[in-house]
């Protein structure tokens, strides 16, 4: 109780003293989670919607049990495929990307990827079939189709964007793994977290979790806003 | 048929009770890694939990959080290696006295080619001087564990004050073995233990010891030097199994357990990995800190000191009986 009490107590003195440390961490926590979440919208949802509007998916039977398979992958293991291919050893070892955000950027993005196409291509596919066959006879082109039809799947892509920011901003196996965890280059919330836990500063950790649930908290109400504003 | 039913009810009940009389005690061990990843508990612990009918939980953290763990009371006895922290753990109330265990040594490692020139250097802090004055990089663990104290304590030695800010110096808040990795891919030098060294070489193809010598031995450096200390937790916080602990620290320290230790490693690496070094209370100066086995490994290179003690009954007792 009384750690917990000082958790709370040096969460509001971290936050309203502007702690560059701190401030340090959050910015490269946003860079790296928001860098890979731009990533992985660009990529999963027009590969989503696309899946989603093909009547048949090629190589369903496997292709999509695949894309589950991933939406469930351990951070750890993304890290780990990112660690060998940028490794010195690793075929892009020559990007000496090894321990940046980039390498973190990389690995955060392969975990949210699998977690946008599955949900985009869930919302797609449960958008009335009738609303499809409307805008087609009404002449639209592929592009207009899918973009029509992704606006009445807005919700559904919405909460894909969601479930792979909430993935990613907590998740600490992959980001410890590539970006070494170095303080003030590679350092995020969540390995800021496990050093303070490993160093018995427990009132610090439990700070630093505090400030990543008001951190989630706020992007997530923006993300609430957006969504009830259209 | 019934009479079966009851016979086999009868033998489950008696061997439940048998069982359960015999349900071993739980001792909480809170130590740090290198104990742990180097195999060493693995290798003795067994014979403890025999000998008492108990069971150790082994944590395996950093100095730093092994120390928490014992001052909130969720650890009966702690092992660790950060000798200042632990004189104020007994000294604040929260551990009951502190007993030698052991010893091993922290090596400089880096690159092979050397990019600082240091390969070979007696000293460690001037080593490390030269690895400041070049801006070689520079891992160190960050994570307040007993090797980052010592780090810091060497810098400290060499009058270097690292900052992360200065780029050279990389503060990775993380576990020994992520830290070689690191040094490994990237080329940094890093200080470590010898243990854990040796446990992962194989991993670590592009480094190379350049302080430190090939065996404690050789070390030329006596800061460079890891004395653990068992630390029995104050019973006065709830839920301590003080006996236990006590047995513990009785066990660890006898004759028989200090010879397995000193056997640990050796026929896989070629030279222990931990040094036995209870009971020798004229090693802790910190001056004599090189304890027995090193100073007789070493007649060469040491003081008028040494020698007296090389000429001492007690090392004529211990070693040339």
């Amino acid at each position: 109780m009384d750690t917990l009490l000082r958790a709370t107590t040096e969460a509001i003195r971290l936050l309203t003293g502007f702690d560059p440390a701190l401030l340090a961490i959050l910015g490269l926590t946003l860079r790296v989670t928001g860098g890979a979440l731009v990533l992985a919208v660009l990529l999963g949802v027009p590969v989503g919607a696309w899946l989603g509007l093909r009547g048949r998916v090629p190589l369903a039977g496997c292709l999509l049990p695949l894309i589950y398979t991933g939406m469930g992958i351990p951070p750890v293991v993304a890290g780990l495929f990112v660690y060998l291919f940028l490794s010195n050893q690793g075929p892009l070892g020559d990007l000496h990307w090894l321990f940046t955000p980039n390498a973190m950027i990389m690995a955060q993005t392969l975990i949210a990827l699998p977690l946008v196409v599955g949900l985009t291509l869930t919302a797609v596919q449960s958008v009335d079939p009738a609303i499809r066959l409307q805008v087609q006879s009404l002449g639209a082109t592929q592009s207009q189709l899918t973009w029509t039809i992704l606006g009445e799947a807005r919700q559904g892509v919405l909460a894909a964007i969601v479930a792979a920011f909430g993935s990613i901003i907590s998740e600490v196996g992959a980001v410890m793994l590539v970006g070494g965890n170095i303080e003030g280059q590679t350092r995020v919330l969540t390995t800021a977290i496990v050093l303070e836990t490993r160093k018995g500063n427990f009132a610090l950790a439990l700070a630093l979790g505090i400030v990543l649930l008001i951190l989630a908290f706020l992007t997530n109400w923006l993300f609430y806003r957006v969504n009830s504003k259209q | 048929m019934r009479t079966l039913r009851w016979f086999v009810l009868a033998v489950l009940f008696v061997l439940l009770v048998a069982c359960g009389s015999r349900e071993p005690e739980v001792l909480r061990l809170a130590t740090t890694t290198s104990t742990a990843d180097s195999g060493l508990l693995d290798a003795i612990l067994p014979a403890f939990e025999e000998a008492y009918n108990a069971r150790v939980d082994v944590v395996a953290v950093g100095t730093g959080q092994a120390i928490s763990l014992g001052e909130a009371g969720d650890a009966d006895v702690i092992l660790v290696h950060a000798r200042a922290r632990e004189d104020a753990f007994v000294a604040d109330g929260h551990g009951l006295y502190r007993e030698d265990v052991m010893y091993n040594d922290f090596i400089l490692v880096g690159l092979s080619t050397d990019p600082a020139g240091v390969q070979g250097m007696d000293s460690v802090t001037d080593a490390l001087t030269l690895i400041a004055q070049n801006g070689a990089a520079f891992a160190s663990r960050g994570d307040d564990s007993g090797t980052h104290t010592k780090e810091l304590s060497l810098w400290e030695k060499a009058g270097v004050t690292p900052a992360t800010d200065n780029g050279w110096y990389n503060s990775l808040g993380q576990g020994m073995g992520d830290t070689l990795t690191f040094a490994n891919e990237t080329g940094a030098y890093t200080l470590t233990d010898r243990a854990t060294f040796l446990a992962l070489q194989d991993n670590l193809p592009n480094l190379a010891i350049m302080v430190g010598g090939n065996s404690i031995a050789e070390t030329g450096d006596t800061n460079l030097l890891n004395p653990y200390g068992v630390i029995p937790v104050n019973p006065d916080k709830e839920g301590i199994n003080n006996d236990l602990a006590e047995d513990f620290v009785t066990w660890i320290t006898s004759a028989e357990t200090q010879t397995a230790i000193g056997e640990f490693g050796l026929e896989q690496y070629g030279q222990p990995l931990f040094y036995p070094d209870a009971g020798e209370q004229w090693a802790v100066n910190s001056n004599l800190d090189c304890s027995l086995l090193t100073v007789y490994c070493s007649f060469s290179a040491r003081s008028e000191l040494t020698r007296r003690f090389l000429d001492s009954e007690l090392i004529h007792e211990r070693f040339f009986r």
